[in-house]
């Protein structure tokens, strides 16, 4: 019985969309997945068919060696014997129950107060969900998802609902409570930092296809095509270690050089992703400016894009810069000298590093 | 005060309601749930009541219940009696002819719980039948409500159904609004005057009860 979840299905919506998606998981080595990809890329549409809430014309879904799904054998288990909890995007408290009841809905008798005590929404039990915050909600749905003992987790844009300070907050306590869980988890986001933080494999989509599967930081460094690079959108994930930690600002090494970036909390083993928009490039080594961040690198190759210019360099790790092509006229840029790349400390987002 | 047609009524009305709810529920889930597409045409049948004579009617039950007709040979076979001008008759035509009343508001009702929420309790493992029970229904109260009330309300006050298939038979079938009629005809208009006022008050008095009970709060917007 191969630990994995695979699926591979075909379907047009009345609106025309076509999704044809193929999917393989090794759910031993990847507890978390991230269906990564735009709005509009059916990642929900996706997640719809593997909960057994939408049925695809063609394929078949199979979890652990159990099919789920197979339109040549006419197989189609009703989502109560799939048992893969759902959490849609609004989270779908029941509004009539407390949370208690919520939580105890598809629970076996006496096991949901376990789940109200490990999401930290005992003091919650007798609300209404009307009476909670968002991040309150969400940490129901999921106990309550939990509480049900499912055999994969289902979440739709779980950090969707909430403000952007309880998101940021959210994000490592989210992946901390999904590993303990034990459940396997497909999580839908059009977030780079949520897929950075969370994922441990990533499924980049686009279009109704899924163009690239495989360990996150492998799939942000290693873009298949200029498709899924287009897709997740950030040019430079560099892997780094958090080695300094000073008045808000963090140090953290990655290859030779070391970067500053603001403190967020991380420890450890994190990725640095910069834009390539957010990089300058200088001669002199950028000594007079406001800049923290210097690290020198070959020039690679310089490529002209209309206004813009494409900077490769080489600092021990590849890095990429576009900056105005006026500016690379000015610099005379040529392959194979040594240039000074800066960057802000605020351009350094750091992912990752949740423990 | 005709306290006999009074009592008779309270009992007419209280027995649709109970079948309408019996009946009216499962249709209506089927009406709000299925993907058939001749249900409109269920639909529309489930309408005719409302835009009928209750003449009409009270005819074509009279006809369909009567001893010639299979389903009055049928009853007569069972029970040895007669559907027309017999308290069974009435309480049939009055389930009829008050279907729409419950069926509607119920259907409405059922058709707007969020559907996520029910995805939602499937995907728990939770049958389709429980979730009806747990959640679609609880959260359908007071279209429930509506309906078993506006039922009870309509039977207390129909006349011309009853008169066509129940005919004018003390303590049998003469209904208060029949009863009313017959006083109005033997000019007694004090009498007239007392049944309509009780029957005024009891209306006020079931409506008020319901919109108390359908208000959360005392909020006056959004009520919902």
């Amino acid at each position: 019985m191969a630990d994995e979840l695979k699926c591979a299905c075909r379907t047009r919506l009345a609106s025309g969309f076509e999704l044809d998606a193929e999917l393989c998981l090794p759910l031993d080595r990847a507890p978390i997945t991230v269906l990564f990809g735009a709005s509009g890329a059916g990642k929900t549409t996706l997640l719809r068919m593997l909960a057994g809430l939408d049925t695809p014309q063609k394929g078949a879904i199979a979890f652990r060696g159990q099919v789920w799904f197979d339109s040549a054998r006419r197989i189609a288990l009703a989502p109560q014997a799939r048992r893969a909890g759902y959490v849609s995007q609004d989270y779908a408290l029941f509004p009539h129950l407390t949370v208690a009841a919520n939580v105890a809905y598809g629970a076996l008798p006496g096991t949901a107060q376990d789940y109200l005590t490990t999401f930290e929404v005992s003091a919650l039990a007798d609300r209404y969900p009307r009476a909670l915050s968002g991040g309150q909600r969400q940490r129901v749905a999921l106990a309550r998802a939990l509480a049900a003992e499912p055999a994969l987790l289902l979440l739709d844009e779980p950090l969707s609902a909430l403000d952007a300070a309880a998101r940021a907050r959210t994000r490592r306590q989210l992946r901390s409570l999904l590993l303990a869980s034990g459940v396997p988890c497909l999580l839908v986001t059009h977030d780079r930092m949520e897929a950075l933080t969370l994922g441990d494999w990533i499924a980049v989509m686009s279009n109704g296809r899924v163009l690239q599967c495989g360990p996150v930081q492998d799939v942000f460094q290693h873009p298949a095509d200029a498709g899924v690079a287009e897709s997740i959108g950030v040019e430079n994930v560099l892997p780094a270690t958090v080695v300094g930690r000073d008045g808000g600002l963090l140090t953290v090494q990655t290859g030779a050089a070391q970067l500053q970036s603001v403190d967020g909390g991380e420890t450890g083993a994190v990725v640095a992703c910069i834009r390539a928009e957010d990089i300058a490039i200088a001669r002199d080594g950028g000594r007079a400016s406001s800049m923290r961040n210097r690290v020198a690198g070959r020039v690679v190759s310089v490529a002209l894009e209309g206004p813009l210019a494409r900077v490769e360099l080489d600092c021990g790790f590849p890095l990429v810069a576009v900056i105005t092509a006026q500016s690379a006229h000015e610099l005379t840029l040529q392959t194979g000298e040594t240039v000074c790349a800066i960057v802000k400390t605020t351009a350094v987002h750091l992912a990752g590093g949740a423990g | 005060m005709d306290w006999q047609a009074i009592w008779l009524s309270v009992r007419l009305s209280v027995s649709t309601t109970v079948i309408l709810l019996a009946l009216g529920i499962p249709l209506a889930a089927w009406l709000a749930f299925s993907r058939r597409r001749w249900k409109f045409l269920v639909e529309a049948v489930v309408a005719l009541p409302l835009v009928l004579p209750p003449t009409v009617l009270g005819f074509y039950i009279l006809l369909a219940i009567g001893p010639r007709s299979p389903l009055g040979a049928l009853y007569g076979k069972l029970t040895g009696g007669m559907l027309p001008f017999s308290f069974q008759g009435l309480l049939l035509a009055s389930v009829l002819y008050s279907l729409p009343f419950t069926v509607q508001p119920v259907a409405a009702a059922f058709a707007s719980v969020d559907r996520g929420l029910v995805e939602t309790s499937w995907c728990l493992g939770v049958s389709r039948a429980a979730t009806f029970r747990r959640i679609v229904m609880p959260l359908a109260r007071r279209g429930i409500a509506t309906g078993a009330i506006l039922s009870f309300a309509h039977t207390m006050g129909e006349f011309g159904v009853v008169l066509m298939v129940g005919g004018n038979i003390a303590g049998v079938t003469r209904t208060v609004s029949i009863s009313i009629y017959d006083q109005v005809q033997a000019l007694d208009y004090a009498a007239a005057n007392k049944t309509s006022l009780f029957l005024v008050g009891l209306s006020f008095l079931v409506l008020a009860l319901t919109y108390g009970y359908q208000r959360r709060g005392w909020t006056v917007w959004p009520m919902s």
